[in-house]
């Protein structure tokens, strides 16, 4: 029963932070604010699915989400550098459209997920998603998506240098 | 233990809040933010129902969306930086090079 509460209490804690974070996001006017709270929504993120007994998930989200691609992204801000946040939209309709909108979706979603979410059942029973487990499905069943990926990741990094190299000339 | 449910709602709150902040934001930055944080939506409920399902092979799934999704920032990003370079600006409504 302690177990059940300290679960529910974890969850809504690190819900309540990535929501949050995710409104601080649009909130904020400051890029480089933008990509902290990013930050914080992408690492509670990795303690939601570590409570979804994906342990390596978690560390992968962490390490690699709020570690290398959020670095990146700062990176970029660095780069740009500008000197004031851009202004709120001067229409305010498009800003009540947006909102709007996405009510719209919100009530969609769940009238579409509203007869399965209580079927899913709840976590905890025995533990999937061990890394040994993951490994093994990686070079067996996903061996195919495994090894193309390495031709996207290749594709991407060449992509990359490429567009962002200057001319040798200028 | 915790419903799944509950981890199922919050990944379509997080996608909606995503939708949201990419139609509210004007830098492209920021709305290349919001475009992770729906990927991120993804990703939960690819857990939540690997976890509803004992099947480790949405875990997988998640870890090929995170490669592809670390391949979309860099080259998101070299464009963004093209874009700024040109343009001396990274706001949305400047980039009307197609209107005719």
């Amino acid at each position: 029963m302690n177990d059940l509460k300290m679960g529910i209490f974890l969850f809504f804690l690190l819900a309540a932070l990535c929501v949050g974070g995710v409104l601080g996001l649009i909130l904020s006017r400051n890029q480089a604010h933008s990509a902290l709270f990013l930050v914080l929504a992408f690492a509670s993120l990795g303690g939601l699915f570590g409570l979804l007994d994906a342990p390596f998930i978690a560390a992968v989200q962490i390490i690699i989400y709020a570690g290398a691609i959020m670095v990146l992204f700062v990176f970029v801000i660095m780069m740009i550098n500008l000197e004031q946040g851009i202004a709120p939209e001067k229409k305010r309709w498009t800003l009540g459209l947006a909102v709007a909108l996405g009510v719209f979706l919100l009530v969609e979603l769940a009238l579409a997920v509203r007869g399965t979410v209580g079927a899913l059942g709840s976590t905890g029973g025995e533990s999937i998603g061990s890394p040994t487990e993951l490994g093994r499905l990686l070079f067996t069943d996903y061996l195919y998506p495994f090894e193309i990926t390495s031709v996207l990741i290749i594709a991407a990094l060449v992509g990359a240098i490429v567009l962002v190299k200057r001319k040798e000339k200028e | 233990m915790i419903p799944i449910g509950y981890f199922f709602g919050l990944s379509i709150v997080l996608f909606v809040l995503g939708i949201i902040g990419f139609f509210v934001k004007r830098d492209l930055i920021t709305m290349f933010m919001a475009v992770e944080v729906m990927l991120n939506a993804a990703n939960l409920a690819f857990i939540a129902l690997a976890k509803a399902a004992g099947s480790p092979a949405g875990q997988v799934i998640v870890f090929f969306i995170i490669t592809v999704a670390a391949a979309e920032a860099a080259v998101g990003l070299a464009i963004i930086l093209l874009v700024f370079r040109q343009k001396k600006s990274i706001k949305a409504e400047d980039m009307n090079l197609m209107r005719g």
